[in-house]
């Protein structure tokens, strides 16, 4: 609504805050920039990801700071809006000229600031689980990719509940991009896209949805519906008796929709995690001890949240094994291979040819009074498709998004 | 063939409802005081909210929506008395105001109840017709609608308050020196505006996600049904809403959502096109 984007934006303007304290720490802090949605439809989701931010800064701090040097958080409010994301980001990096750039939700409003990251010379962490593909030197993905979320989850699907699949997304590139997955996938399982569905982002009502859905008569749901409005599609589907088992990349550990709609409204639903705050091994149980200490009114510390504290643990390891926390030097550390950290997941490393993350991942599922089960334990993923299919940032930079049907070039 | 029929009529009362009820509160306050009430979305959240809290309270749920619809009626009155009566000659800043009392709600809303809300399970389960399964809730929703049309018609035309309103509307100051009260008939209408978008927001609050900009979901649909319903809401506000809603269902059937927002706005810009003062306008004309 622009009426909305015109006000707002002058609202956001004293948002601007420097997070962290003084500290005894040696010489200028290190400033990092991060945009994330703490107002408008995706505040829900963004502000977990300022939560870990913060709680990483005030440990990193505490532990000695960045080659000795304190960091500090400059996070801006774009409230979902690209507009805002491209302006901030170039606020960010031009004018406040931060070290690191961290942040962006939507992938809309990841390819609207990517192109004024490639023109600085700061590295960037995007921070989503996202639909793949981006061959891009300045950015570094921290969240899962389709062969460790869909590659998984649509054959366990397909084995369990069938071949039959309808597909609802939202419309807009990662919608677009995940229902292209979809399909790819499915090919070579003989599977059956019996319908697929676009729905403009906003939309609240799915009473024709469903009985489309009806009348196709699917084996299961891929469910790609994003932001709070088109959650709604659960609460009504329910409603309307649906009740067919669904799969989702972006759905229980990213949105919490267990924790936010009474039960039995996402009954089956079923995702692949590389984090989810149901998670109980000793790591995450000390993580998340921590994260409640400091925010203990947090509903529920989703994928984004987490792979937002662990950005910065990655920016570390890359500045202390880099000795500089200049891009091009620190790229030279992901290169040697070996960069990796351990998360509260566990061990995960940086790919060298896609700058994506490994992740360990388990299939997780709900049942009709929202308790999440572990199905299955997949293990460590690498994120392997953008090396498999020709990009290699360790000899040329493509600064391209590449999916199933839009391949690199053969060189 | 039956199952098909009623598919359709279905669907058609799912989206005659969200135009009629999203519209409702704005048409009154547009078409009896002239104001372009900006914080609408506003009022139907605060609906939604209310009710869950009392639902949560432990209230059933038809009480829980009669306090939504009581909440937002008197935060309605409240405003008018403080905010918006001076403003009565000046609808730009009007329109000014009310949009920032909505960004104020938004954001406040979010700052002290956070960024979500637990929802309330659609009640009234569901029935089976051929191979589609339907929710009863969705058609209380209709004759929700249907009552809502009905309330407002009697209200204004054959209540005491009605005359009195519609004088006011008309020229206020005859109206006051033949005794009636002014200001009164002014917060009143304003209140019922707002407890209509409260019941809005208490109607649909078991069906979606509640989060602090909730009411922008419904802010496309009550603009557009009152712009092509035009001055008039006693006229206007159901036909404008059976075209749209037939526009849209068709659309939405035949080539899906996307197809059904593009057809449902066009229609809008046709309608506006060929009748410019909207449904209202067009049906005055031809009965004078």
């Amino acid at each position: 609504m622009k009426r909305r984007s015109i006000l707002t934006g002058a609202a956001a303007l004293p948002l601007f805050s420097i997070v962290g304290r003084h500290s005894a720490l040696g010489s200028d802090p290190i400033k990092i920039g991060l945009l994330e949605d703490i107002s408008g439809d995706l505040a829900m989701m963004g502000l977990p990801k300022l939560h870990g931010s913060q709680l990483a800064v005030e440990e990193i701090n505490g532990k000695g700071g960045v080659l000795g040097r304190e960091i500090v958080l400059m996070h801006l409010d774009p409230q979902g809006d690209n507009a805002r994301y491209q302006e901030f980001a170039r606020r960010l990096l031009q004018r406040d000229k931060v070290d690191l750039l961290i942040g962006g939700i939507t992938s809309a409003s990841r390819e609207a600031i990517r192109p004024i990251v490639d023109r600085s010379s700061v590295l960037y962490f995007y921070t989503n689980q996202y639909e793949g593909g981006v061959c891009d030197a300045s950015m570094v993905s921290v969240g899962a990719v389709p062969e460790q979320q869909l590659s998984t989850l649509i054959p366990w699907m397909v084995e369990r509940f069938g071949k039959r699949v309808y597909t609802v997304a939202a419309d807009y590139n990662f919608g677009h991009l995940s229902a292209e997955w979809g399909r790819t996938i499915l090919k070579p399982l003989n599977g059956e896209i019996v319908g697929e569905e676009f729905i403009p982002l906003g939309v609240s009502q799915f009473a024709q949805t469903i009985q489309n859905i009806q009348n196709a008569k699917p084996d299961w749901l891929y469910m790609l519906n994003v932001g709070a409005a088109q959650d709604s599609f659960f609460e009504q589907a329910a409603a309307a008796g649906l009740n067919l088992p669904m799969g989702s990349p972006i759905k229980i550990m990213l949105g919490f929709e267990h924790k936010r709609f009474p039960p039995p409204a996402l009954n089956n639903m079923h995702a692949a995690a590389n984090w989810f705050e149901e998670l109980d091994t000793p790591a995450a149980v000390d993580f998340k001890k921590r994260w409640h200490a400091k925010f203990p009114n947090e509903p529920y510390i989703n994928d984004m949240g987490y792979n937002a504290y662990v950005a910065l643990y990655m920016f570390r390891m890359l500045a202390e094994g880099a000795k500089s926390i200049k891009r091009d030097e620190m790229r030279k550390v992901i290169d040697e291979g070996g960069a990796c950290i351990d998360a509260p997941e566990g061990r995960i490393c940086i790919d060298p040819k896609s700058q994506h993350t490994s992740h360990h991942m388990r299939l997780i599922s709900v049942d009709a009074q929202h308790h999440v089960h572990i199905d299955k334990d997949f293990g460590v993923i690498q994120p392997y498709w953008l090396g498999q299919v020709g990009c290699d940032l360790t000899k040329r930079n493509d600064k391209e998004q590449y999916s199933p049907d839009h391949l690199p070039k053969a060189m | 063939m039956f199952a098909d029929l009623f598919a359709y009529f279905y669907q058609f009362a799912d989206v005659f409802a969200f135009l009629v009820l999203s519209a409702a509160g704005l048409a009154v306050i547009f078409g009896m005081m002239g104001i372009i009430n900006m914080a609408h979305g506003e009022f139907i959240m605060c609906g939604a909210y209310a009710t869950t809290f009392a639902y949560h309270a432990g209230l059933p749920l038809p009480l829980a929506q009669a306090c939504g619809v009581v909440a937002a009626g008197l935060i309605g009155i409240v405003l008018e008395a403080t905010l918006i009566r001076p403003l009565y000659s000046r609808p730009l800043d009007s329109l000014l105001v009310t949009w920032g009392l909505g960004l104020i709600a938004t954001q406040g809303t979010l700052i002290v109840l956070g960024s979500s809300m637990a929802g309330i399970g659609t009640p009234g389960g569901g029935f089976r017709l051929g191979g589609y399964g339907f929710s009863i809730y969705r058609m209380i929703l209709f004759a929700a609608a249907l009552c809502v049309l009905a309330f407002i018609y009697l209200l204004f035309k054959r209540t005491r308050f009605g005359i009195y309103a519609r004088a006011t509307m008309q020229n206020a100051n005859m109206a006051q020196a033949l005794g009636v009260r002014r200001n009164r008939i002014y917060a009143l209408t304003f209140g019922i505006g707002a407890a209509l978008a409260g019941l809005c927001g208490a109607l649909y609050a078991p069906t979606m996600t509640l989060i602090p900009t909730m009411g922008a979901t419904f802010i496309v649909e009550a603009f557009v049904t009152v712009v092509v319903g035009g001055a008039n809401v006693l006229l206007g506000t159901a036909p404008a809403a059976v075209a749209l809603a037939v526009t849209r269902t068709t659309l939405n059937g035949l080539y899906g959502q996307v197809f059904g927002q593009i057809g449902l706005l066009l229609a809008v810009v046709l309608i506006i096109r060929v009748l410019p003062e909207g449904f209202s306008g067009w049906l005055a004309k031809r009965a004078s």
